[in-house]
């Protein structure tokens, strides 16, 4: 074993990482276009309720087999052609943003749990010295959701904080800093 | 080889350490805008399951030509003092991050973003954007040509500047190793009060945030170089044992 290296520390993403990091094709994890697409819209807001204007959402998932595009994935990686697991987007002066996806499959958890389907998020902004780290579950997974090992520990007002709502054309999941409706955020 | 994602047979690999100690806290007052935008609830737990040690790999497409080299991006070369910043990724067992997107945005030599958010009295450089994008290598070593950042000003406090940097984003190889930081010069006056530096609780970790002159790599009349190596999560040095089963 070598001697582990001390990390870098995080530092905020500021007030211009609008320059630097959005990209033309962010929002778009499943290809524009792709069929079975669903849009993920929804807002930030900080502890006054305010809209965000200086943040950036990534997610990361699954594909709807439960599948990563990952060598780390034991059972193999496995590509879907138009899906790349990943999106960015970030928030305009409204505090909105959206990404476009494929609602992922569940996924296996430790000791032969099965994980109900999920996207990891991670929120950036101006004023945050790190990303705080999310999880966005799905409304019509009843069953799978009461049985998820993560989503199972949080209390019912914790739990609505990350089950997005139904929306015409996918789903609604708004991110709240701070304040009374906190969403939940996780150590990882 | 099971594909029923139910099976629940796949063993996730070690998940990575959480060096919480070594990031700046959320809350931190000397950095106002940290007041309402950091979380007031406990954190929960999220153990590192598949989605988590799992993580986007790209970037092969995403590179253009002039990409690492910011000084080449406009009919005309910026103004102020051309750097080479070059380093190596690695993860916090000295393993390193091969073919990982580095990204990076900064200000003019002025000290001024081109962004419309950013209106303090400094001329824009019409030859410079400020915005690059990389892939490690093989070894994990990245380099970019740019032209040194100058300080800024900002109202956090009185008088308050922010030192000379570079915003650097790195994604790693996982979805728990995705890191936003930035980097720093070396002797920069500013440090004593910049809230961002010191919002890092241990002295040593902010020293990993300066680069190092690299007088061995300047070219020779043309540009002067710094090196910074970046340090992702590592490893748990322990398989996963299930924590969301230990009630």
């Amino acid at each position: 074993m070598s001697t582990p290296h001390g990390t870098t520390p995080s530092q905020t993403v500021g007030p211009y990482l609008h320059i630097g990091l959005p990209w033309p094709d962010g929002p778009f994890a499943l290809a524009e276009g792709a069929e079975g697409g669903v849009w993920i819209r929804g807002r930030l807001y900080d502890g006054a309720g305010a809209p965000v204007p200086d943040g950036l959402i990534e997610t990361w998932q699954a594909d709807p087999d439960g599948r990563f595009d990952h060598p780390d994935d034991p059972r193999g990686a496995k590509a879907r052609p138009g899906f790349r697991g990943f999106a960015r987007s970030e928030t305009d002066a409204e505090g909105r943003f959206e990404i476009h996806t494929l609602k992922p499959g569940p996924v296996p958890g430790a000791g032969g749990d099965v994980q109900a389907p999920h996207i990891d998020v991670s929120v950036f902004a101006r004023g945050m010295l790190n990303r705080t780290v999310t999880r966005i579950y799905f409304p019509e997974e009843t069953a799978a959701n009461a049985a998820d090992p993560v989503l199972s520990k949080l209390s019912e007002a914790e739990r609505a904080t990350v089950v997005a709502r139904p929306a015409e054309d996918g789903y609604r999941f708004d991110i709240r800093l701070q304040g009374e409706d906190e969403t939940v955020f996780f150590d990882i | 080889m099971s594909t029923d994602p139910g099976a629940g047979e796949a063993v996730p690999p070690a998940g990575y350490l959480r060096d919480h100690e070594v990031h700046p806290p959320l809350d931190y007052p000397g950095y106002r805008s940290t007041a309402l935008r950091h979380p007031k609830r406990r954190l929960h737990l999220l153990p590192h399951l598949l989605t988590e040690v799992t993580g986007p790999l790209l970037g092969e497409d995403r590179i253009g030509e002039t990409d690492n080299d910011l000084t080449r991006q406009h009919p005309e070369e910026p103004q102020g003092q051309r750097i080479i910043v070059h380093g190596r990724v690695r993860d916090g067992d000295g393993r390193p991050v091969p073919r990982t997107l580095v990204e990076i945005w900064q200000a003019n030599a002025g000290g001024r973003y081109r962004h419309t958010g950013d209106n303090w009295p400094c001329p824009l450089d019409p030859n410079f954007t400020g915005v690059g994008r990389t892939l490690t290598d093989d070894q994990g070593h990245y380099r970019f040509v740019t032209i040194r950042p100058g300080a800024y000003p900002w109202k956090n406090h009185d008088n308050a500047w922010r030192p000379a940097h570079i915003h650097f984003s790195l994604f790693g190889r996982a979805f728990t190793q995705r890191l936003v930081t930035q980097m720093y010069f070396p002797g920069d006056p500013l440090f004593f009060q910049d809230p961002m530096w010191n919002s890092i609780p241990d002295e040593k970790a902010r020293e990993r945030l300066v680069a190092r002159f690299d007088y061995a790599n300047t070219a020779p009349e043309w540009a002067l170089a710094y090196e910074w190596d970046i340090v992702l999560r590592g490893r748990e040095s322990t398989v996963f044992e299930s924590e969301v089963d230990d009630d």
